[in-house]
C-alpha cells in the first residue's frame, strides 16, 4: 500500500463508491416489482367503465350502481332541490373545490360544477365518504338525510348537501363526481 | 442476566457430544432454569409466560384454520361458517382462535401496564421496552388483518375504515391506499393478500419475542420494588420458583379462556359480522374489536382526517419514548406518592376512552372523548417529566431482599444465603 505513487485512497474510495451505487440502483430496481404487483392488475383496470340506464329513476328517487367496487349515487333531483344547491354561497363550503373529475382541480365547488350542463337534475357522485370511505345514508327515501338535506354518513357523523359537498363533520372533500357523459337520452357512462 | 454462567452438566454421552458442538441445552439450561430471578415477584409477572402460551396458541390453531380457510370474496365468509358446523372439530379451533386473540390482547395490556407501574422501561430497559412496544405494533396488524379474513360486514367496514387511514397522507394518499387494496376498493384481491400477511405477521412477531427475551436477560428483570439486583440474596432459580408461579396463573388464565371457548363465544365478537360482507351498505354503528377501542375514540375525538389519524398513531407511537419522558430517580410506582395518583387516572383514562369508543361519536361522547384524549397525551407530556423532577420518592428498602425477609436478615446473612441455595445444589 505505502509504495503506491498517486493518492491510492481516493482510487478506492471512487470504486466503492461506484459498486455501492450499483449495488443501490440494481437493489431498487429488483424491488420495484415486489412493489408495483400490489398495484390494480389489468383486469381491474380494464372493468373501469359502465352504463347504467336512468329511465325509470324518477324525480326524488335516487339509485346506487357499482363502478370499480365502489358504490356510485345517481339521484333525479327535484327543482327546489336544484335551487337550493345553487343558492349555497362558496364562502360557506367547508371545501370550495368542485371535485369533478371532468374539470381542473382548481375549480370552485359551484352546484353547476358539479352536473353536467343542461341535465342539472342529475347528480353523480361516488357514494364513498371522503373521510374513511363508509357509504353515507340518503339513498332511500326513509334514511337519515344529515342537516343539510343530501346525505349523512353515520360511521362518524359527516353531513353532505343536496350537491354532495361536505358541511359537517369530520370529511375533509366534497363527495367525488366521477367522470360520466350521458350516451343517448337515458344513459349514463361511468368511467 | 448477562454475567450469569448456565450451571448445566452434560450427563449423557450424546448430551457430551452435543455440549461441545451446538450447546444449545446449555443455553436453555441457563436462560430459562438457573437464571436468576428476583425473588420478589408478583402475580404481575406472569404475563410474559402467558402471552408466550398465546404465541402458540394463535400458531397452532390459526396454522389448523388455515388448512380449511378460503381467501376469495366469493368464500371466505362460507368457509368460516363450514368450519363451524362441517369440519371435525372446527368450532372448537376456530373459537380458540376467535377467543384467543381477545386474550392475547387482555395479557399484553397487563403486561404493559405492569411495566408502566413499576418502571420497567427505564434504564437498563430502554430497548426490551421499545422492542415490547414493536410486539404490540404487530400485534394490532395481525389482529386487524384476522378479523378482515372472516369477511363478514365487520370485516369489511373495519377494513375500509382502516385502510382508508392511509389516504389521510398529504398527496400521495389515494395512491398509497389503492396500492394497499390493490383495486379501488376492498375487494377480493384485498382479502387475499391480507390473508398472506396474517399468516406471515405473527412469524415476525415470534422473531421479535426473541429479541425481546434476549433483551430481558441482559437486563435482568424488574421487580415490584425497581430495586436492582445486588447481591445473590436478592434472587432465586427462575425453575422452579418463578415457573411455578407462572404455570399456576396460566392455569387460571387458561379457566378464563376456556370458559370463554365453550360457553360465550361471539360474546365478544359483534353480531354484523355474521351477515356477509356487502360493499353497498355499511351497518349503522361501525366499531372495532374491543382492544382497539380507545384508539377509535381518539380518532373521532379529532374533527379533522388528518388529524384524527395522526393523533391516534401516535397514541401508540409514544409509548416508545416514555423510557425518556420519565424523569423519576425510582423505578417502581410503588414508592412514588405523587406519580401514583397519575398512574391511576391514566389507567382511568384508557378504560374510560374505550367505553367512548364504543359509543356513537354524537353529543357528550364526542365532548368526553376529547376530554379524556387530553389527558391520555398530558399525562406522557406533562405528568411523567414533571412529577418525576419535583416528587421525593418514599424510602426505599436497601435491597430486593431486605423487602422480602424484612430488615433483620442481614445478620443471618450466611445462614439464609445457605437455606436459600439448599435446594437446587441437590
Ligand atoms: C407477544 C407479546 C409479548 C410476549 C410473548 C412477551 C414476553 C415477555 C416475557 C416472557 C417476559 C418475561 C416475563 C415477565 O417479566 O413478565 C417479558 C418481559 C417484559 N416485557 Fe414483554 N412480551 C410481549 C409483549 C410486550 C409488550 C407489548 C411490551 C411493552 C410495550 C412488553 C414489555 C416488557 C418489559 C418491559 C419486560 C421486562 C419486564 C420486567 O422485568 O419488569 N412486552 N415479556
Ligand atoms: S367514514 Fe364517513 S364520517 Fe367517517
Amino acid at each position: 500500500m505505502a509504495s503506491h505513487e498517486h493518492d491510492p485512497t481516493n482510487r478506492r474510495d471512487f470504486l466503492t463508491m461506484a459498486g455501492l451505487g450499483f449495488a443501490a440502483v440494481g437493489g431498487a430496481a429488483t424491488l420495484w416489482p415486489f412493489v408495483h404487483q400490489m398495484n390494480p392488475d389489468a383486469s381491474t383496470q380494464a372493468l373501469a367503465s359502465v352504463e347504467i340506464d336512468v329511465k325509470g329513476v324518477k324525480e326524488g328517487q335516487a339509485i346506487t350502481v357499482m363502478w370499480r367496487g365502489k358504490p356510485v349515487f345517481i339521484r333525479n333531483r327535484t327543482k327546489a332541490e336544484i335551487e337550493q344547491a345553487a343558492k349555497v354561497q362558496i364562502a360557506e363550503l367547508r371545501d370550495d373545490r368542485a371535485r369533478n373529475d371532468k374539470l381542473p382541480d382548481a375549480t370552485t365547488a359551484t352546484d353547476a360544477n358539479r352536473v353536467v350542463k343542461g341535465r342539472e337534475n342529475w347528480l353523480v357522485l361516488v357514494g364513498v365518504c371522503t373521510h374513511l370511505g363508509c357509504v353515507p345514508k340518503g339513498q332511500s327515501l326513509s334514511d337519515a338525510k344529515g342537516d343539510f338535506g343530501g346525505w349523512f354518513c353515520p360511521c362518524h357523523g359527516s353531513h353532505y348537501d343536496m350537491s354532495g359537498r361536505i358541511r359537517k363533520g369530520p370529511a375533509p372533500r366534497n363527495l367525488e363526481v366521477p367522470p360520466y357523459e350521458f350516451v343517448g337520452d337515458s344513459k349514463i357512462k361511468i368511467g | 442476566m448477562s454475567g450469569h454462567e448456565s450451571t448445566y452438566v452434560a450427563k449423557s454421552r450424546f448430551a457430551k457430544f452435543m455440549d461441545d458442538r451446538l450447546p444449545i441445552a446449555r443455553m436453555m439450561h441457563g436462560q430459562f432454569v438457573d437464571f436468576p430471578t428476583p425473588r420478589n415477584l408478583n402475580y404481575m409477572w406472569t404475563f410474559g409466560g402467558i402471552l408466550m402460551f398465546c404465541l402458540v396458541t394463535q400458531l397452532v390453531t390459526g396454522i389448523v384454520l388455515a388448512m380449511h380457510y378460503v381467501p376469495s370474496a366469493k368464500d371466505a365468509f362460507d368457509s368460516v361458517e363450514a368450519i363451524r358446523r362441517d369440519v371435525n372439530y372446527g368450532w372448537l379451533i376456530r373459537n380458540i382462535h376467535a377467543v384467543g386473540a381477545s386474550m392475547f390482547f387482555l395479557a399484553v395490556y397487563l403486561h404493559i401496564f405492569r411495566g408502566l407501574y413499576y418502571g420497567s422501561y427505564k434504564a437498563p430497559r430502554e430497548v426490551l421496552w421499545i422492542l415490547g412496544v414493536f410486539i404490540y405494533l404487530a400485534m394490532m396488524a395481525t389482529a386487524f388483518l384476522g378479523y378482515t379474513l372472516v369477511w363478514g360486514q365487520m370485516s369489511f367496514w373495519g377494513a375500509t375504515v382502516i385502510t382508508n387511514f392511509f389516504s389521510a397522507i398529504p398527496v400521495v394518499g389515494t395512491k398509497v391506499t389503492e396500492w394497499l387494496w390493490g383495486g379501488y376498493a376492498v375487494t377480493g384481491v384485498t382479502l387475499n393478500r391480507f390473508f398472506a400477511l396474517h399468516y406471515l405477521l405473527p412469524f415476525v412477531i415470534t422473531g421479535l419475542v426473541v429479541l425481546h427475551i434476549w433483551a430481558l436477560h441482559v437486563a435482568g428483570q424488574n421487580n415490584p420494588t425497581g430495586l436492582d439486583v445486588k447481591s445473590k440474596m436478592d434472587t432465586l432459580p427462575m425453575t422452579p420458583y418463578a415457573v411455578m408461579k407462572d404455570i399456576f396463573a396460566l392455569a387460571v388464565f387458561v379457566t378464563l379462556f376456556v370458559w370463554f371457548v365453550f360457553f360465550v363465544p361471539d360474546y365478544l365478537g359483534h353480531a354484523d359480522n355474521y351477515n356477509e360482507a356487502n360493499a353497498l351498505v355499511t351497518p349503522p354503528h361501525i366499531v372495532p374489536e374491543w382492544y382497539f377501542l380507545p384508539f377509535y375514540a381518539i380518532l373521532r375525538a379529532v374533527p379533522s382526517k388528518l388529524g384524527g389519524v395522526l393523533l391516534m398513531f401516535a397514541a401508540v407511537a409514544i409509548l416508545a419514548f416514555v423510557s425518556w419522558l420519565d424523569t423519576s430517580r425510582v423505578r417502581s410506582t410503588k414508592y412514588r406518592p405523587i406519580y401514583r395518583w397519575f398512574f391511576w387516572l391514566f389507567t382511568f383514562t384508557c378504560l374510560a376512552l374505550g367505553y367512548l369508543g364504543s359509543k356513537p361519536a354524537e353529543g357528550w361522547y364526542v365532548v368526553w372523548s376529547q376530554i379524556f384524549t387530553a389527558y391520555y397525551f398530558l399525562h406522557f407530556l406533562v405528568v411523567m417529566p414533571v412529577v418525576g423532577l419535583i416528587e421525593t420518592p418514599k424510602k426505599l428498602p436497601r435491597s430486593i431482599a431486605e423487602s422480602v425477609l424484612g430488615a433483620n436478615y442481614g445478620g443471618g446473612a450466611g445462614a439464609m444465603a445457605g437455606a436459600t441455595a439448599a435446594p437446587e445444589k441437590r
